[in-house]
């Protein structure tokens, strides 16, 4: 994994990690949020508000059992509505986790230590949110289970050619291996918690969970071994996720959708809402827990270099869809570009254009790539314009059918919004939890940044 | 007397070195390797790579493991996808044919990815010899030290050349910060 390098770079934006840390020190801190730290009004106040909006997904799935998926907006021919905007939203934001966690991995970026675990229990949460929304459109949620393939009395077997069903088995791949790696990553920094804390049932939970690791550089080989497969792995599953994801809409022949640009255009937004994502996540949990030190402002930089970068190739992908409308020579293709430009929904894609591909322009300015609080503006406003994009290819190629007999449009309910804001709340809810019970950084991964950890031999006597 | 010291030896798990820096132990490493112990274990906070050189580490079975994992996965979401369209469940998508490959590949590519991902994090566990929530080791109070900042080296009682008054001169010739014994 990375070795503590310096990086080349003109522009100075500070270290990884700030000096006058040592490998005690490191421990201290990030053990010492989770072991030593008060319990503060402010965390008890952001828990409560999360788990309170929470309730809002409790009473709206409630009511949805009672009544069936009519409490929501969605009618023919809109039939995915939010269900689906929000589980494609919140997919694409667990990209980022991975790709910080396995593809930075691969490209030993060592700045990726300080944020890869923050970043990865993002991902697992939000995966969790998107499984929801799915579930819940089944309209009999408790009938989910005939998803999966097993041998029943009704000699029926799920439809294997369609893509609906390659995301049942992409997205719970995912969730699983994500959960491994994150558990996997969190073992030693689990075993440095059994260590330092002194309270009996302290010892006992963490002390369990770390399964007896001790350090040992036999089992550091295999780990490192295990580390890297799992990596390797995740890299090529991460960016098959949003592909299969994406065929949900690419293999329908409805306008819009059916486009061979889907699969890497979804990737990276999916990629893009992460990293902006991880930026409104970061950036007050870097405030309000003092960890300016570890989470530099280098890190920040790199992050929104790659908000930049994908921000560039989504903003590619709405081009090319424009282009494809008109260059297909088919009347519904290009009556369904320009109805999305200029029809009942244009303001949505406008709004969009703004948010995605606009705002982030200003992440060209290295001033606003290192003040964190512009930074975290822009990021709430690329996370709005992603969940606009999702809202503008599953409504606007919908609403308008075939058939103008068959048109319609599509306005959330009360109870769209109940589930959305409520699934908020659940995440939230396990961020809130995640700071105070894990340790949020990769303590061992930042040992290895450490001066103090570089190896250099006696000279022999 | 030889009966005090077998018993002594089996009350005793071995020797353990403490070191200040990571290259100190490297260096203890490879002079206890070359000195012909092989029941002996550093522990350190973080993963040294030279370490596998200088213990001459090598142990590929994680890796062997996660291919065959994936391997098995891969048949198994090919098989699984061919068997119940073509023989558990037929039928006839707008006239594909029963074993319709393009369309198994993304459930056989997810497959592949779970099992063999799973067979990687579990191997390494078990190789491990994970879960241990007691080991000898644990019994020295600065072990603790192990998981934050310490460097350590553990010569077993068990290794054949382990005499207990030789390997604490051994030991010794390293210059290592402290030197503790580890009882079982």
């Amino acid at each position: 994994m990375a070795q503590p390098v310096e990086l080349p770079d003109k522009i100075h934006v500070g270290p990884v990690i700030d000096e006058g840390h040592s490998l005690a020190s490191v421990s201290d801190k990030v053990g010492g949020i989770v072991l030593k730290r008060k319990i503060t009004l402010g965390w008890v106040f952001g828990l409560l508000v999360a788990f309170m909006v929470m309730q809002n997904l409790m009473i709206a799935a409630t009511w949805l059992f009672i009544k069936g998926v009519g409490v929501w907006g969605i009618n023919i021919p809109i039939g995915w509505g939010f269900a689906i905007i929000n589980f494609v939203w919140w997919i694409g934001i667990g990209h980022a986790g991975t790709l910080i966690s396995a593809i930075l991995l691969l490209l030993n970026q060592s700045w990726r230590n300080a944020i890869n675990r923050f970043a990865e229990a993002m991902t697992i949460f939000a995966v969790l949110c998107a499984g929801m929304f799915p579930v819940l459109h089944t309209g009999r949620p408790w009938l989910a289970y005939w998803l999966m393939p097993y041998p029943n009395t009704m000699d029926l077997w799920p439809q294997f050619r369609s893509p609906l069903d390659w995301d049942v088995f992409a997205v719970s791949t995912y969730l699983t291996i994500s959960a491994v790696f994150w558990f996997v990553g969190m073992v030693p920094d689990l075993a440095t918690l059994r260590d330092s804390t002194k309270k009996r049932w302290q010892q006992v939970i963490y002390g369990g969970l770390a399964m007896g690791w001790r350090g040992s550089a036999r089992h550091w080989q295999r780990y490192e071994k295990a580390s890297l497969l799992l990596a390797g792995m995740a890299t090529p599953l991460v960016v098959s996720v949003h592909t299969v994801v994406s065929f949900d809409f690419a293999v329908a022949i409805v306008p819009g959708w059916h486009t061979t640009i889907f699969p890497p255009y979804f990737v990276a937004g999916a990629i893009y809402s992460g990293f902006a994502m991880v930026l409104t996540l970061m950036i007050p949990v870097r405030q309000f827990y003092g960890l300016s030190d570890i989470i530099t402002l280098r890190h920040l930089n790199n992050m929104a270099k790659v908000t930049l970068a994908t921000a560039m190739i989504v903003g590619y992908g709405y081009m090319m869809e424009a282009f494809f409308g008109y260059f297909s020579a088919d009347t519904y293709e290009r009556f369904m570009i320009w109805n999305r430009m200029t029809g009942p929904y244009a303001p949505f894609y406008w709004c969009l254009i703004l948010c995605n591909i606009i705002t982030p322009q200003f992440l060209w300015s290295k001033k606003i790539r290192t003040s964190p609080g512009k930074l975290w503006i822009i990021s709430i406003i690329v996370n709005i314009g992603m969940w606009l994009e999702r809202f503008v290819i599953v409504v606007t190629s919908l609403h308008r059918d075939f058939l103008p007999s068959s048109w319609g449009m599509y306005w959330p309910t009360i109870w769209d919004w109940a589930v959305y804001t409520g699934t908020l709340g659940f995440f939230m809810t396990c961020i809130f939890l995640f700071c105070r019970v894990l340790p949020m950084i990769t303590i061992f991964e930042l040992r290895m940044l450490l001066p103090g950890a570089r190896v250099k031999e006696p000279v022999a006597q | 007397m030889s009966v005090h010291t077998e018993e002594h030896l089996h009350s005793l798990y071995g020797l353990m070195a403490e070191f200040e820096t990571p290259g100190d132990l490297v260096a203890a490493a490879r002079k206890t390797r070359l000195a012909g112990f092989k029941k002996f274990d550093a522990y350190s906070p973080f993963p040294i790579h030279e370490m596998d050189e200088a213990m001459d580490l090598h142990d590929n079975r994680v890796s062997l493991c996660t291919l065959i994992g994936g391997l098995l996965g891969c048949a198994g979401g090919f098989g699984l996808c061919s068997w119940v369209e073509a023989v558990a469940l037929p039928l006839n998508i707008a006239g594909r044919p029963l074993v319709s490959t393009p369309m198994f590949i993304p459930i056989t590519f997810e497959c592949t990815i779970l099992l063999g991902g799973l067979t990687a994090a579990i191997s390494m566990i078990i190789m491990n010899g994970l879960p241990s929530p007691y080991h000898p080791v644990f019994n020295v109070e600065r072990f603790a030290s192990a998981s934050k900042s310490g460097f350590f080296l553990c010569i077993e009682s068990e290794d054949p050349l382990f005499d207990r008054e030789m390997t604490v001169g051994f030991l010794e010739s390293l210059k290592p910060a402290e030197i503790a014994e580890v009882a079982r």
